[in-house]
């Protein structure tokens, strides 16, 4: 990565962050000594926050192959979050068993060798069709159908989709040489502060509730602000990427737009299972899943676009 | 040796790694009385895995009661029950009057260790609880100052089904419930039922 734009962009999240613990203690000053859930969440949040950066920005310092492994970690423990949840039985567990030890690593094994024809299809097609096969030596068929489907479903959300933002790596986009971490740092950046706006702005005007069966916290005042905010902002750091101004504000935009449908889709699954979050990994947040349930819809289309239209 | 706690670091870690380990002290903290914790035994994992949710000074401090036929089996299963998790052996097939499965277990609460127990006496199916051997009744009796406390496993069945010795990562929870001791008068079936139901009860909180 190019050094001097590297720690640019390093000490402006640094700022803003310096900047949200700074809210955070005043707010803390002023709500006096009494204990206060709220603000211990926002608290727990932003020092959540600290170790995401400080963990990212040293994967980034130390290479291509160290943020590979990041993010082969990340889907790791989103895929422990998913099956956690799912119906699987006895007969599943070599499948599951593979869908860990085997194709995880394949998958982010195939981005790091740049084999774009093959980690496309690894999952929607390989671990499609040998996953039921292997699950279905075991003669259960209890739920069969659920229980495949499940499987499946979380390979791709949660290794399939969260493995395209480390893909972003390995796309040759002309004249972008040497700066292509920058896109990863963009993508994340425009998604996660889309879902911290769309908190900050029903927190001040939320009315109205956008999807009450789905997510009773989101509003559409803050959807509407939240997507363009980040949107504004996505196009106001238009120099990080390789996109024009508009580009990057219409990027921003369909990806926060992805990120927040998918955050509908997550929710559901939650609500049809009875759980509040995916886990308790990043305390303040609930699990991977919570905090990346937006980053798995949005990665893919993403690079999908970005693949089409900017390289050659 | 310098050995052990390295190798009880690393399966502790391997635990966390696996199941993300979490402890929900729903009836008691994890407070340094003695105990005698039961738990529902349905994997492999389970000795690791209450092993792991225990704060460190606890962890030295608590054994776990296994079963000598299994543990004794080869060197590496000796090596681990011996010098890592040192487990208090009872041999559950030839229980005569010298050879009372209780004094081992009495003998450790004793020299001031709690204890982990699992009740059912060997693994279960992973849906319901099996009934439970009255061990803990003659242990309760043998050394009434323990407290019992219940300590429900959640999902480790689905980490390591019995006959499937492949580890799946899926999260783990271990609920402890309110401690219980034996009533004064209390007879052997109303104990084993009253513990069974506090251990159910943490089963669906």
């Amino acid at each position: 990565m190019n050094t001097r734009e590297g720690l640019l962009t390093l000490a402006g999240l640094g700022g803003a962050l310096v900047l949200a613990s700074l809210v955070a203690l005043i707010l803390r000053m002023r709500a006096g000594p009494e204990p206060n859930p709220v603000l211990d969440n926002l608290s727990a949040r932003i020092k959540a926050w600290w170790v995401m950066i400080l963990l990212l920005g040293s994967a980034f310092l130390a290479g291509r192959t160290a943020v590979i492994v990041l993010f082969g970690l990340v889907s790791f423990f989103a895929l422990r979050e998913f099956i956690t949840l799912a119906h699987t039985r006895r007969a599943d567990h070599v499948a599951v068993f593979l869908s860990f030890f085997v194709v995880l690593p394949l998958q982010y094994w195939l981005i790091g060798a740049d084999w774009y024809g093959f980690y496309t299809i690894l999952i929607p097609v390989y671990a499609f069709l040998v996953l039921p096969i292997v699950a279905v030596v075991f003669g259960d068929t209890n739920n069969f159908m659920a229980r495949t489907a499940e499987t499946q479903w979380g390979l791709v959300i949660s290794v399939y989709c969260i493995s395209h933002v480390p893909a972003l790596l390995t796309l040759d986009i002309p004249g972008y040489h040497g700066r292509d971490a920058l896109l990863v740092v963009f993508l994340l950046l425009v998604v996660q502060s889309s879902d911290v706006l769309q908190y900050v702005w029903g927190k001040l005007l939320g009315r109205h509730k956008i999807a009450p069966a789905l997510s009773p916290s989101k509003t559409v005042e803050g959807f509407l602000g939240g997507i363009a905010s980040a949107t504004a902002l996505g196009a106001g750091v238009w120099r990080m990427t390789p996109f024009r101004p508009w580009q990057a504000g219409l990027m921003a935009l369909v990806a926060t737009m992805m990120g927040f449908l998918g955050g509908l889709v997550m929710s559901a699954i939650k609500r049809d299972r009875g759980v509040k979050d995916w886990g308790h990994l990043i305390e303040g947040h609930g699990g991977m899943l919570d905090r990346l349930d937006s980053v798995a819809f949005s990665a893919p289309i993403f690079f999908h676009l970005t693949r089409y239209f900017f390289t050659p | 040796m310098i050995l052990e706690p390295m190798v009880g670091t690393l399966i502790t870690s391997a635990t966390r790694l696996l199941t993300g380990a979490q402890a929900l002290w729903v009836g008691c903290g994890p407070a340094d009385t003695q105990r005698v914790y039961f738990a529902n035994h349905t994997s492999h994992a389970d000795f690791a895995l209450i092993w792991s949710v225990l704060p460190r000074p606890l962890r030295r401090k608590t054994r776990p009661v296994a079963a000598s036929d299994y543990w004794e089996k080869g060197a590496i299963r000796r090596y681990l029950i011996h010098r890592v998790f040192h487990g208090v052996l009872v041999d559950r097939k030839h229980i005569t009057r010298d050879q009372n499965p209780i004094a081992p277990m009495r003998q450790a609460l004793e020299e001031g260790s709690s204890l982990i127990l699992f009740p059912e006496g060997t693994r279960g199916n992973g849906e319901q609880l099996q009934p439970f051997k009255s061990g803990i009744y003659h242990l309760a009796q043998a050394y009434p100052q323990a407290e019992f406390v219940p300590a429900w496993i959640a999902n480790s069945y689905r980490v390591m089904p019995k006959g499937l010795p492949l580890p799946v990562p899926l999260l783990c929870s271990v609920a402890f419930g309110k401690p219980m001791r034996l009533e004064t008068g209390e007879h052997k079936p109303e104990f084993l039922d009253r513990l069974r139901h506090g251990l159910v009860e943490m089963g669906n909180a």
